[in-house]
């Protein structure tokens, strides 16, 4: 309330004066009647009680400030009155103010709030959406994949058509200026197996085993994974951005229009591209993986570097780190896919931008893990 | 300050004849820059009150960045800002506050807030200044959205169930809420068809008699210009030239004389004479 002192300053009178005469009320006003006295007069007239007589008059001419929500109050109250059968006029209103009193009668009162729906009808009802969106969802991003390979085959069918300076841009970019972060951190997840592992294993005096459990773990599950969901964050949240913030601008559309294939201008290189920098980064990470738990193990259990490289030799086999590598061009294909898939998929706005990005990384992040699921099964049962 | 003024609702003819020099907006030796760039420079800009005063120029000539920075949203690099007699930089936060709930802003999309209804945007400038009961809040917002011509079942849609032009009524609304003294409007027929356009222009030309209201008014727009307009600041050159539009067709300034006097100009001209005819 402390925002119009200047207002209430100057109406010190209550600014409402009630004369009776048998059936006949006059109310004379004065002071101010504005949004910031709103509340005091909304009381004031409510005081007033309940309508009786045959008149009411409305004397007008001693209010000094006057806007719509005076207007309103005044209204009404004579609407009330009115309804209790009395005969209201009006007096000391000169043109100008009968006009606002004229706009504002014009008013009709806003239908209810529709209706809430049963509480649980809404939810079983959102649970369905949910899932036929679910649905639709993915029929189109299988529409999609199969879009993309066709887009893929035929590009690498006639390497003309490449576009190979795209090519090398978002190689640079998803792959070349990933390599701090994606290094720091496979270093760090391989201090911290070597740590946790040592710590467990020395129960046994099985300390040494600490290179198998790096080894095998970076190799096989962590430098992938990792590296993965790190692109996936990085890159495929990129490419949703980029690629819906020029749906935005209708540039999609105006490429289509010249005859342009956004699938191959927008979308193949972009999943080239990060086909070949992920298992780069992967191939990085491992060796960094490694070097981090190298390290630890030589702090932590005075496992020498030289020492280490030679068990690691003979404890993990090479097929470990070709499970690892396999993975990588396929959950770069499904983070690339599902990151343009998104932009594409963007419309019209600017906040459905930020919405599909969203979307984006964490349906990414969600398949990387549900292939490496099955990639386990599937080594599992053949084997290796 | 406010007293006389406030209830011109009574003298509002008076006011628009120009000859007294009640002024809602004094700009004085206005200069803004943006890094090296220089927008305005020692600009000066005024507006009596009671008028309504056209904002044009070339794109990029800094008429929204003139309106922004009279409202706040901007900071000046030198010259002062006086809004209904008080200096924007010398004011307490409770005085600017003050300052605030007499003006009101139309931003060109109606920047209303997407996660509320019609409704609660209009009643968002009342809860925050005012503490008024739920039911006087809610007819208030009513009264303000059938005052800027929106049908009543508008009042529960939300921002994104409606059309560009109803989006820019329900902004008026919302600028309209606390009965303000002063209305700023961004481009305010930008991107309606040319029948919203002219009925938007008819409901602000309406809206300023019967409120009593001094508007400000950036646009691009020519037969605004010519339908609602008093005075006319044209921004060329990083400063203001002001005039009824028949005094700016006599200015020698080519940038003028290809506004006002070019095809568009003209035609905009025909329209009015047409209607008034």
């Amino acid at each position: 309330m402390s925002s119009q002192p200047l207002r209430e300053s100057r109406s010190p009178d209550d600014g409402l004066a009630v004369s009776r005469e048998g059936a006949h009320t006059r109310l004379a006003l004065s002071g101010d009647w504005t949004t910031g006295q709103g509340a005091r007069r909304e009381i004031q007239l409510a005081s007033l009680g309940a309508w009786q007589g045959e008149t009411l008059t409305l004397e007008l001419s001693g209010v000094e400030q006057l806007d719509t929500a005076g207007t309103w109050l005044l209204l009404r109250t004579a609407r009330e009155a009115e309804d209790a059968g009395l005969e209201v006029t009006w007096e000391g209103l000169p043109a100008a103010r009968r006009t606002l009193l004229e706009k504002v009668a014009e008013h009709e009162s806003a239908p209810g709030e529709p209706p809430r729906p049963n509480p649980l009808r809404a939810f079983v009802a959102r649970i369905g959406e949910k899932a036929v969106l679910a649905g639709g969802n993915a029929r189109d991003l299988l529409n999609f994949l199969g879009l993309v390979t066709i887009g893929v085959v035929r590009n690498l069918a006639r390497p003309r058509r490449l576009r190979f300076t795209s090519l090398v841009y978002h190689l640079e970019r998803t792959g070349f200026d990933a390599l701090p972060i994606v290094g720091l951190l496979a270093f760090l997840i391989g201090v911290v197996l070597a740590y946790q592992g040592a710590d467990q294993l020395a129960r046994f005096g099985a300390q040494i085993f600490t290179v198998n459990l790096v080894g095998i773990s970076v190799l096989r599950e962590m430098g992938i994974v990792l590296t993965a969901i790190i692109v996936a964050g990085r890159s495929g949240s990129a490419f949703t951005a980029q690629i819906g913030t020029m749906q935005v601008r209708e540039e999609v559309d105006a490429m289509r229009t010249i005859g342009l294939d956004p699938i191959d201008i927008l979308v193949v290189p972009r999943v080239l591209a990060l086909m070949i920098a992920l298992p780069l980064l992967t191939f990085y990470a491992d060796i960094l993986g490694i070097a981090g738990g190298a390290v630890m193990s030589w702090i932590a259990l005075d496992i020498t570097p030289l020492e280490f490289i030679s068990r690691l030799e003979t404890a993990v086999s090479v097929n470990h780190f070709l499970v690892g590598m396999v993975k990588a061009p396929v959950f770069a294909f499904t983070i690339a896919l599902v990151g343009c898939f998104e932009g594409l998929k963007v419309t019209g706005s600017a906040e459905s931008v930020g919405l599909r990005t969203t979307t984006a990384v964490v349906e990414a992040i969600f398949l990387v893990i549900l292939l490496d699921a099955l990639f386990s099964v599937f080594f599992s049962v053949i084997g290796v | 300050m406010t007293g006389a003024s406030r209830d011109g609702i009574v003298e509002a003819p008076g006011a628009r004849d120009g000859s007294q020099e009640d002024l809602a907006i004094r700009v004085s030796g206005l200069t803004t820059r943006f890094g090296p760039k220089v927008i305005h420079e020692d600009l000066d800009f005024e507006v009596r009150r009671g008028e309504v005063m056209g904002l044009v120029g070339g794109s990029g000539s800094g008429k929204s960045v003139l309106m922004r920075t009279i409202v706040g949203l901007n900071r000046q690099s030198a010259g002062t800002v006086e809004v209904l007699g008080r200096d924007v930089d010398r004011l307490n936060d409770a005085e600017h506050q003050q300052l605030r709930s007499r003006w009101g802003v139309l931003f060109q999309d109606g920047a209303l807030f997407s996660s509320l209804t019609v409704l609660q945007n209009v009643a968002v400038p009342l809860r925050a200044h005012y503490r008024l009961s739920p039911r006087l809040l809610r007819e208030l917002s009513e009264v303000k959205i059938a005052l800027s011509g929106l049908p009543a079942d508008a009042a529960h849609k939300r921002p994104s169930e409606l059309s560009g032009g109803m989006r820019k009524r329900a902004g008026l609304a919302r600028a309209l809420a606390l009965d303000p003294e002063l209305l700023f409007l961004d481009e305010p027929t930008a991107g309606l068809d040319p029948v919203g356009a002219s009925e938007f222009d008819q409901l602000i030309a309406d809206l300023q008699r019967a409120l009593d209201l001094t508007v400000v008014m950036v646009t691009h727009d020519l037969d605004s210009l010519y339908a609602v307009c008093d005075r006319v600041s044209v921004l060329i050159d990083k400063r203001v030239k002001v005039g009824r539009i028949a005094e700016l067709e006599q200015d020698p300034h080519p940038w003028i004389q290809e506004y006002f006097l070019g095809p568009r100009g003209r035609a905009a001209a025909a329209t009015r004479e047409r209607r008034e005819a």
